[in-house]
């Protein structure tokens, strides 16, 4: 059995690792807080474009429909983007999103379509690399960026316009982690190209008043879908930030309660062992001042 | 008078939401003048001023293009970067 010495020490070591996720789980609570600010204040754009996005597309049918909207008519070479986050310590957060991203390219691969990936977020990409490291595209490493901005998801959908433009992807799927709630945090696939026209979006009533369009419907449509990539890019690099540090909080929370548990538990063996410590040198005592 | 239900708002945030009496924007083939009422319009925006006209204020954003859409509920402005700037600045 250990020492009492080895026994004080490991709880002063249990101690200090509690009073760190302690103090990661309140780092994360805060920044939940800001993260989830921004998903919110993002919303309102995503969630306009896509209704302009859905008049529209109603609107545009056949031949004049853009090719973002229409796809390019085959369906063999895919784009998988995934995203995750860049850090770890949030439980099952960014393993979650790479099973998702390996089921769905492991899929695609059995139909025998030719995949290729985008990897956004440090932990994908060490996770994605040994299994599918011929077929990335490009890396994204968003850690720099403290808050998630435009200036991050522009990178990214910019690559992925090139690749479309040049013919070399025929469909663009988006991997990333919804951000339900803060203890729901659910791996989606979103298709980004040919565009999904958002079912929930409603299709503004005129009143039988006809819409006017400048420069025209199909100008209009063709600077906003690649607009709309970005967007939903960003709007998942939102989500997924918020995802990561409700994640972040609740491993944490965990943890800290673990530790406090073990604890408790290497406290009661401490104390057992040192009564047991005294009540044998008692014994000694008392025997020895019998055998007198 | 009536008044305008108008929105700007940029990717990262809303930056403006209420009802005003008129709102200038510059639109790819011109600037236009939105008023309650107007008929249903959409339009892309290139670089330039947003006024905001409500009574006797005046706000002014500064966008780089974007797009508007006018229907029956108001106008909505998607602007790519929007920044708030000085009015005298304008006028």
């Amino acid at each position: 059995m250990a020492s009492l010495k080895e026994m004080r020490n490991r709880i002063a070591s249990v101690k200090a690792t509690q009073k760190i996720t302690k103090a990661m789980q309140m780092v994360a609570a805060a920044k939940l807080r800001r993260a989830q600010e921004a998903a919110e204040q993002a919303r309102p754009y995503a969630q306009r474009m896509a209704a302009v996005i859905a008049n529209l597309a109603a609107g545009v049918t056949g031949d004049a429909a853009p090719r973002l909207l229409a796809g390019t008519g085959r369906d063999h070479n895919h784009l998988v983007i995934v995203a995750t986050a860049d850090r770890g310590l949030a439980g099952g957060f960014n393993t979650q999103i790479v099973r998702a991203a390996r089921e769905k390219i492991a899929a695609l691969i059995a139909e025998g379509k030719d995949v290729r990936i985008i990897c956004v977020g440090k932990k994908g990409r060490d996770q994605l690399k040994r299994q599918y490291g011929d077929r990335f595209v490009e890396t994204f490493d968003l850690s720099a960026n403290r808050v998630m901005t435009l200036g991050a998801a522009q990178p990214i959908a910019d690559l992925v316009l090139a690749e479309y433009e040049t013919g070399k992807v025929d469909v663009v799927t988006l991997i990333y982690s919804r951000f339900k709630s803060v203890i729901a945090q659910i791996p989606t696939a979103k298709q980004l190209i040919p565009a999904m026209v958002e079912e929930g979006a409603a299709v503004t009533d005129l009143g039988g008043a006809n819409y006017e369009y400048e420069p025209s419907e199909e100008a209009i449509l063709e600077t906003l879908l690649p607009r709309n990539i970005t967007i939903q890019i960003l709007s998942a690099l939102f989500e997924n930030n918020a995802g990561f540090y409700a994640a972040q909080m609740s491993a944490m929370d965990n943890a800290t309660r673990n530790a406090g548990e073990m604890i408790n538990k290497y406290t009661l063996e401490y104390n057992r062992s040192r009564q047991a410590m005294i009540t044998k040198e008692l014994i000694e005592i008392i025997s020895g001042a019998e055998a007198i | 008078m009536a008044k305008l239900h108008f929105s700007l708002v940029a990717p990262e945030r809303q930056l403006f939401s209420g009802d005003v009496d008129q709102v200038d924007a510059p639109g790819a083939e011109g600037d236009f003048g939105v008023l309650a009422g107007h008929a249903p319009f959409m339009t892309t925006l290139r670089e330039g001023i947003v006024t905001i006209t409500d009574g006797t204020t005046r706000r002014a954003f500064s966008i780089q293009g974007g797009f508007a859409d006018v229907t029956g509920d108001g106008l909505t402005i998607l602007a790519e970067q929007a920044v708030e700037a000085e009015v005298s600045a304008v006028h």
